[in-house]
């Protein structure tokens, strides 16, 4: 490559750069600015203070903030889990057992992938209502798997396929039963693969917003999204919107130190699924 | 569409038993099958095909959560009600908008994202891989905050920052109308989901064979042929998977129009007036005939990709 075209791929990736971290610099920048800085029209906060952030945690808004943190990250690791057990089980299936309906399962996760959501939020909203669960945990857990499942079981038989499945026949010649080799050989080469679906599978639980909004109404249950969207400041005289850019940055921070640890990984977990074949 | 993504399993497949005569391992295989994947296959089922069945027959009532006494059947009125209204017209065509603009730039942009990544430095690879998966892995609410904040009357720095630029200035109000509602709320969508796309182009790309590079650049092809002869035709495959799930994505548009607009003045997609008729105005029969026609939407269109898509994959194995 010559020096010339070099500099230019080299502008262009600070450029990427710059595209993908600008509005998240913008975000943290808004919730350093004091309330009187807010309207200021510039970029960068003149005087930079952490207010907006004990509005949030020991404040007025930590009553609406601090409960959603809780529920999201417990309904979400909760449907994360779920779906990697029954993802974990199926892509094995799909991806070493001879059997019919394969393509049958394949295609059902295919279908469940590309629902929208809010035909989904509709009926059950009113069911919810009857049998208790709105407002609760597993009415939130439960949905969370239409979502998080069909993109498990694609990405897990994706990282299954590529298992060297000699070394599970090896251990079978030696007299281990099929359930043996799945369990003794075959669980520790998936397991990276089996962690890395179980990332996506988190974040996109943690970007869910029209279950959160529709199937809750309190504190008992309402994850951080929805709950970003009832912000109001610390009275109601208040603009919310530092406190509400507080919150989306402590929001942010679990993504991007999953993304900064594993991205080689959630990158072959996002196209392998998808692409090859 | 199934076809093109589905896991080759002809590597891993054990050879089956001939016809008719199946023996007791592969019964034994075949059980154990079910018996592992069966419990997923049927919790998808149950949290999708079973609440849009209580849709369909809930969209046959005129049924309010507010006066549930007086709920009645009332056949296919809830569909006429919504088909003749403006506002549902409205909302497809808002929907439809945003579809095609963002989907439409998404593939360029990601396109030309994808490019760079390929041709950086092995040094800078990390850095920009790792810039590119946070916008994705953001949550959309945050991201729609991000951009409302930005160019927001009280909030924003983009009336300054571009007041030189043409019909820009300190009191333009972009949440004030239709056009340049819609314009941000691209914006943002196009800001999340790009990096989604290049990274699936970027699979794409790395599919291409180096052989059919380098033969063509023999013959003297310039560098734009190349592209457009070479890599582009050979990566249909890719671009089409990514064209399909960020078409249905976009469809399905909810999050942002709700955090931006709230879907006033004329803004509100298909989704937000499902979920306002459900949610909001507990109308549940006609929330529901909304959400199924929403879903047979998402449908028609998963069937228009998928009937063009097979006569790509043809093409595409026809050439090798």
């Amino acid at each position: 490559m010559s020096t010339r075209s070099k500099v230019w791929w080299i502008v262009g990736s600070i450029l990427i750069i710059v595209y993908c971290l600008f509005p998240i610099a913008w975000i943290v920048s808004l919730s350093f600015k004091a309330p009187s800085d807010i309207s200021n029209g510039q970029f960068l906060p003149t005087d930079p203070s952490w207010g907006n952030y004990s509005t949030i945690l020991t404040g007025a808004a930590s009553d609406l903030f601090l409960p959603a943190l809780r529920n999201s990250f417990g309904i979400c690791l909760i449907a994360t889990f779920i779906s990697c057990i029954l993802s974990m089980f199926a892509a094995y299936a799909i991806a070493r057992l001879d059997f019919p309906g394969k393509k049958l399962i394949l295609g059902t996760a295919l279908a469940v992938a590309i629902f929208p959501v809010i035909s989904i939020v509709t009926p059950l909203f009113n069911l919810w209502r009857q049998i208790g669960l709105y407002d609760t945990w597993p009415g939130l857990i439960i949905p969370y798997l239409s979502l998080t499942l069909p993109i498990s079981i694609w990405t897990m038989s994706a990282f299954f396929r590529e298992i060297p499945w000699e070394m599970e026949q090896a251990a079978q010649v030696d007299g281990a039963t099929t359930w043996q080799a799945f369990r003794k050989v075959i669980v520790p080469l998936a397991a990276p693969g089996v962690f890395t679906t179980a990332i996506i599978a988190f974040f996109i639980a943690w970007n869910d917003f029209a279950y959160g909004i529709s199937l809750t109404s309190t504190d008992a249950s309402r994850p951080v999204p929805a709950a970003l969207g009832l912000f109001t400041g610390a009275s109601q005289f208040e603009d919310p919107t530092g406190a509400i850019a507080a919150a989306a940055v402590i929001v942010t921070i679990p993504v991007v130190v999953l993304v900064l640890l594993f991205q080689r990984r959630i990158v072959a977990g996002l196209t392998n699924g998808a692409v090859k074949g | 569409m199934t076809q093109t993504t589905l896991p080759p399993v002809e590597k891993t497949q054990p050879v089956s038993s001939p016809r008719g005569t199946i023996s007791d391992r592969a019964r034994a295989e075949r059980k154990l099958g079910w018996l592992l994947a069966g419990p997923a296959f049927v919790v998808m089922l149950l949290v999708t095909a079973y609440p849009i069945l209580q849709a369909v027959y809930y969209s046959l009532f005129s049924y309010r959560l507010t006066d549930p006494e007086n709920r009645s059947f009332n056949g296919l009125s809830n569909y006429w009600v919504v088909l003749t209204d403006p506002l549902w017209w409205q909302s497809v065509g808002v929907t439809l908008l945003i579809t095609v603009i963002t989907v439409a730039v998404e593939l360029v942009l990601g396109f030309a994202l994808a490019l760079v990544m390929v041709k950086a430095l092995a040094s800078l690879r990390p850095v920009v891989r790792a810039a590119i998966l946070i916008p994705y892995a953001v949550i959309t609410v945050v991201s729609a905050f991000a951009w409302q904040f930005a160019f927001n009357l009280t909030t924003g720095f983009v009336n300054s920052w571009f007041a030189w630029l043409p019909g820009v200035s300190d009191t333009t109000d972009w949440f004030g109308g239709t056009g340049t509602s819609l314009f941000v709320i691209c914006l943002a969508e196009i800001w999340k989901t790009t990096p989604f796309i290049s990274l699936l182009l970027l699979a794409g790309l790395a599919q291409v064979p180096e052989v059919l590079q380098e033969a063509a650049k023999v013959d003297g092809a310039t560098r734009w042929q190349r592209m457009w002869r070479v890599t582009i035709p050979n990566m249909k495959a890719a671009v089409m998977v990514a064209l399909l799930f960020r078409t249905l994505d976009a469809f399905r548009v909810f999050d942002s129009i709700y955090i931006m607009t709230a879907g006033a003045n004329g803004t509100e997609s298909v989704s937000f007036l499902a979920y306002r008729q459900t949610i909001a105005r507990v109308e549940i029969g006609l929330g529901s005939a909304v959400s199924v026609l929403l879903f047979l939407a998402v449908v028609l269109i998963a069937f228009l990709f998928i009937k063009g898509f097979k006569v790509d994959l043809a093409q595409a194995r026809g050439d090798r």
